[in-house]
């Protein structure tokens, strides 16, 4: 009887891209980031934004992994066995990082031999498994994959601003290795501004070296951390 | 709640599932994967001779172009270390599909004993001038280094290196690769002194001289990898001693011509 009763109930039909879709995907890019505001997956952040293009690479990898390995969490997710959860998770996370892995070394591999090892790291970067639990295990399949793809892109969106600080005041260009690389600031006639041509205004100007090792980075989130807790009023503790 | 039976069926048809897909996936693409990774290392041999190509760079050249360029200007042998010419054959002994000096995987020779490995080199012809491209391996900070070298038909003058690594410090001892003026310092310092002894080149930690034709500058900050880099090429370019003496004395005894 109580069957019959619950099917009988007419849920509301529901957007497929309503008002909970587009919080669960701004929430990440500045509320709820997960590498300023959660402060989770920094180990890759501080690791691979020495450059831009491999940042993008990285982003695009990690946003493929979390939204996908949310939805297919989510699709499974009445049929997992407690006991085995979170290996379960960890499968599907890994599959997903291997067809990353085996995609770029089909398609870009000069890409994969920069990134290989921290391709391979995306399995422990606490994010992607971080939403699985926290979100996917609970929720329908359409908002799991949303909110994978929110927090990759949380995720990325810090990479980049990151990558582009550092290697413009690193190495003095811009997405060095790809098709659309420039070179702005160094010491040969190929960069925009020569630093070593007769009268240059620049003479002074040394690429910074710091910037191209990992520690720079901290400092940039650091900063980046600041600055976003200084405008924006939800992340301030009022303890 | 889940019966131990449900377990074990929900992961062994997941993991079989996967096992399925992957291995699927990594079949299909093994092959152009296998090209990809010779192209890749052809590039950087070409970029140790980058001077000679003809105007060509090897970094910006297509892979196809790569590929034929290689093919058509390089000769490659493979050297054991007694400075034998290697048939096919014996490089397949060797653990090598596909039997030539290029399929040689360098990391997998470093685990051998050192009077079992096998060598490559590549004989890159320019036109006027031949050039000997050998291939060296060592440890850096926190993995394998490799580089290529190539030599004047003198066998001791340097034209050109490319370095690549494993997994070196960005901005550290990354920068053999990821500065280009690393590789550049190398170029026309000598492997033999005038007398005509073996010296190899050493990274001088504090500069080196200008006029200094074993030395070169350092790198800062990276200390380990630049011994890394020395030892590399003191103990790798001298496991061609004994087929470059080869080649010299029949060059001497004119048998060659």
């Amino acid at each position: 009887m109580a069957e019959t009763l619950e099917k009988n109930v007419v849920e509301p039909k529901e957007p497929l891209f309503g008002k909970v879709e587009k919080k669960l995907l701004k929430d990440p890019l500045n509320d709820n980031n997960p590498i300023t505001v959660q402060v989770l997956g920094v180990c890759s952040a501080l690791a691979v934004t020495s450059m831009v293009y491999p940042s993008f690479v990285m982003a695009v990898a990690v946003v493929f992994v979390c939204g996908f390995s949310s939805l297919l969490t989510s699709l499974v997710r009445n049929k997992i066995p407690p006991q085995v959860r979170m290996i379960v998770q960890l499968v599907i996370i890994a599959t997903l990082v291997t067809i990353v892995e085996l995609t770029l070394k089909r398609f870009q591999y000069p890409i994969y031999r920069q990134l290989t090892v921290y391709i391979g790291l995306i399995i422990t970067n606490c994010i992607v498994m971080g939403r699985l639990e926290a979100f996917a295990m609970a929720n329908k399949p359409w908002r799991s994959f949303v909110d994978g793809i929110g927090n990759g892109l949380g995720y990325g969106a810090i990479l980049l601003i990151v990558a582009v600080i550092r290697e413009i005041f690193g190495k003095g260009s811009l997405f060095a290795g790809s098709p659309l690389e420039m070179k702005l600031i160094g010491t040969t006639p190929d960069y925009f501004i020569n630093t070593m041509a007769e009268g240059s205004w620049f003479g002074w100007y040394a690429n910074n070296n710091l910037m191209v090792l990992p520690a720079a980075a901290m400092f940039i989130i650091g900063v980046l951390i600041w600055i976003q807790r200084s405008y924006n009023p939800k992340l301030v503790d009022i303890s | 709640m889940y019966t131990t039976k449900y377990i074990f069926g929900f992961v062994f048809i997941m993991t079989s599932l996967v096992a399925l897909v992957l291995s699927g996936l990594f079949m299909g693409w093994k092959d152009q994967s296998a090209i990809n990774e010779s192209i890749f290392n052809k590039r950087a041999i070409l970029g140790a001779v980058n001077d000679h190509l003809g105007g060509k760079d090897a970094q910006t050249m297509g892979d196809e172009e790569v590929n034929a360029f290689f093919d058509k200007n390089v000769k490659q042998i493979a050297l054991d270390m007694s400075g034998t010419e290697l048939k096919a054959d014996d490089v397949i002994k060797a653990g090598y599909k596909g039997g030539k000096a290029e399929h040689i995987d360098m990391a997998k020779e470093k685990k051998k004993d050192e009077a079992e490995r096998i060598i490559p080199l590549y004989i890159f012809d320019a036109g006027q001038e031949e050039f000997y491209i050998v291939t060296v391996i060592g440890n850096g900070l926190w993995d394998n280094i490799w580089g290529n070298i190539a030599l004047k038909s003198d066998m001791s003058t340097i034209v050109g290196t490319s370095f690549d690594h494993a997994g070196e410090t960005p901005g550290l001892g990354a920068e053999i690769k990821d500065n280009p003026t690393f590789p550049a310092r190398f170029k026309g310092k000598k492997i033999y002194n005038e007398a005509g002894e073996y010296v190899s080149v050493a990274l001088v930690k504090t500069g080196a001289k200008a006029d200094d034709p074993h030395g070169v500058d350092g790198i800062s900050g990276a200390t380990v990898t630049a011994v890394g880099v020395e030892e590399m090429l003191k103990r790798g370019v001298k496991y061609y001693e004994p087929y470059f003496n080869s080649i010299k004395t029949t060059k001497k005894s004119g048998v060659r011509n």
